[in-house]
């Protein structure tokens, strides 16, 4: 589903950020990304989901998802290969001015499907993550927690082939965190491949997942 | 725990609508209905007409005051391009003239007057020729002068007898025309011989340097229109930013991201085209009586001319169009500065 292959990553003013990195996600596989900060994390969630500037940072290697090219991806493919996955922020990036049933339906209206197909898998997304009843609320007035799970409502409302969460639990109590864990599993078990960036060292190791650990931009560990 | 107990039903029920939804997908995307997606895409539209519409009545301030100054632009060159139509209308029986008029002495009998007519008709580039009488000239002169009043106080009808020739139209050429006028001026009872094509060309070519004059300024305040509706268009751009990075990030096209301000752009020019076209048909309202007074005093049939139907349809479609550049050329190069592939 995805693969890293030997790849290298340089920003002319800061050096190497990603050096030799390689490995592959199957399907249905789920895995931590940790490492401290400036290991590389960012960079590499950055690369996977496109929001890399070509012209800034001279990439080497082969990242290979679902039969997509990325580290030679045109401009005008992106968003077309930004369809099958679903991208989930630390920050959340809602749109603070929309309801939440707006902001899960963003994607599906992009993507031009009919008023009533959106209408049916947004509630089914918001019932998924636990926010049924509250698509007419505004992002602002729910708490840390719930505008978080919007965010997985709306990376999850196009059943992408990949997740890919930066921080996903970097705001949230210890609780709230196991119970959005808990959510990426069901995920997994719908097919789903899920990549989660987090250096909560105490959330990765009491989860029983494959875990890869950035350091200095290279890959120390891969175990599970 | 706790609300492990709480969620355990739903995913139950989620996994059967994850099922369920990869179905609906299959139909409604790869098996693709053709009029299914065509509804979709002409919601997508209808809804970014109308959502740009209702940003527009919301940021009700910005958006008067550039449809003001549109407006007021796109008036400015509609009220000069009316004008010389106007005096166009004026001057458009005179156009085909190419009359001249033999002014002969005072002492000339109306009967040398007729003979001499009779003369001129022989000459084989010579059309018609018409004498007016003293009498016929004064009417006239009362009737388009209003001078009337002075002209009847003087003991003696100081006009002349006038022959109007018109030559034929094979006879265009300036050239011949003059030679004919200095054959005319040879004949002892003429006094004095004018062309009358002189002014009238002078005239015509006065109207078509205003014409020229009226391309230019329509051209600048075109431009004056596409920058301002870029302005516009760059400030809604920059408040919307975030929405636009989110949009890409969830996998919007570029031209999914512009579309809503591409309809800004058009709304913006739609309104000011239309508000133009108030401004210049109540300027022109304002004038009607003033001009037309003043058209009775000449005893002219000339009639004020508003805008047409095909020139106000020009007019919208134009302002329209220009907004939808103004703001197309800004989106392409924000498009580019924000940074989002």
């Amino acid at each position: 589903m995805l693969t890293f292959d030997a790849v290298n990553m340089r920003y002319p003013e800061v050096g190497d950020v990603l050096r030799n990195v390689s490995f592959h996600l199957e399907k249905s596989e789920i895995a931590f990304l940790t490492g401290h900060s400036g290991a590389g994390k960012s960079t590499l969630f950055r690369l996977i989901a496109m929001m890399e500037d070509k012209k800034k940072s001279t990439l080497r290697g082969q990242i290979t998802f679902n039969n997509h090219n990325l580290s030679k991806v045109k401009s005008r493919q992106i968003p077309f290969i930004r369809r099958e996955m679903g991208l989930i922020f630390q920050d959340y990036k809602l749109l603070n001015d929309r309801t939440v049933f707006d902001n899960v339906a963003l994607p599906l209206i992009i993507m031009g499907y009919s008023y009533n197909e959106i209408s049916r898998r947004v509630r089914a997304a918001l019932d998924k993550v636990g926010l049924r009843g509250k698509e007419k609320k505004f992002p602002l007035t729910l708490s840390g927690g719930e505008q978080q799970r919007i965010g997985i409502a709306r990376a999850i409302v196009n059943q992408p082939k990949l997740i890919l969460a930066d921080e996903p639990t970097g705001n949230l109590d210890p609780e709230l965190s196991a119970e959005i864990m808990r959510l990426f599993e069901q995920f997994k078990q719908a097919g789903t491949t899920v990549l989660i960036v987090t250096h909560d060292i105490s959330l990765v190791s009491k989860l029983n997942h494959r875990i890869l650990k950035l350091d200095h931009g290279q890959l120390v560990g891969d175990v599970g | 725990m706790n609300h492990e107990s709480k969620y355990t039903p739903k995913y139950k029920n989620n996994n059967r609508i994850i099922e369920a939804k990869k179905n609906t997908k299959q139909t409604s995307l790869v098996g693709g209905d053709f009029s299914d997606k065509l509804r979709a895409y002409r919601d997508l539209h209808a809804h970014a007409l109308f959502s740009s519409l209702g940003r527009l009545v919301a940021s009700r301030l910005n958006a008067v005051l550039t449809i003001i100054v549109l407006s007021i632009s796109i008036s400015l060159a509609c009220g000069f391009y009316l004008l010389v139509e106007n005096v166009q209308q004026l001057t458009s029986d005179l156009e085909s003239s190419n009359q001249i008029s033999l002014f002969l002495r005072d002492d000339v009998s109306l009967a040398s007057a007729t003979k001499l007519a009779n003369g001129i008709k022989l000459d084989s580039s010579v059309q018609t020729v018409k004498v007016i009488t003293k009498e016929q000239a004064l009417k006239e002169f009362e009737d388009f002068s209003g001078f009337g009043d002075a002209v009847r106080a003087l003991e003696k009808n100081p006009l002349p007898i006038v022959l109007q020739v018109i030559p034929k139209n094979s006879l265009e050429e300036g050239q011949n025309i003059e030679t004919l006028v200095e054959n005319f001026k040879q004949a002892g009872e003429v006094d004095f011989a004018q062309l009358d094509m002189q002014w009238v060309k002078r005239l015509q070519l006065m109207i078509d340097v205003a014409q020229m004059s009226v391309v230019l300024l329509g051209g600048l305040l075109s431009l004056a229109v596409l920058f301002i509706t870029g302005n516009t268009i760059r400030l809604e751009l920059y408040t919307r930013k975030d929405e636009i990075i989110i949009a890409k990030l969830v996998g919007a096209t570029n031209s999914f991201v512009q579309r809503p301000f591409l309809y800004s752009g058009f709304w913006i020019g739609f309104f000011s085209g239309v508000s133009a076209w108030f401004i210049v048909t109540i300027m022109m309202l304002i004038l009607k009586q003033p001009v037309e007074k003043l058209s009775m005093l000449y005893n002219s049939g000339f009639h004020l001319l508003f805008m047409g139907f095909f020139e106000t349809v020009a007019l919208i479609f134009v302002s329209a169009g220009l907004g939808i550049s103004g703001s197309w050329v800004v989106v392409q190069l924000q498009l580019k500065q924000l940074n989002v592939r």
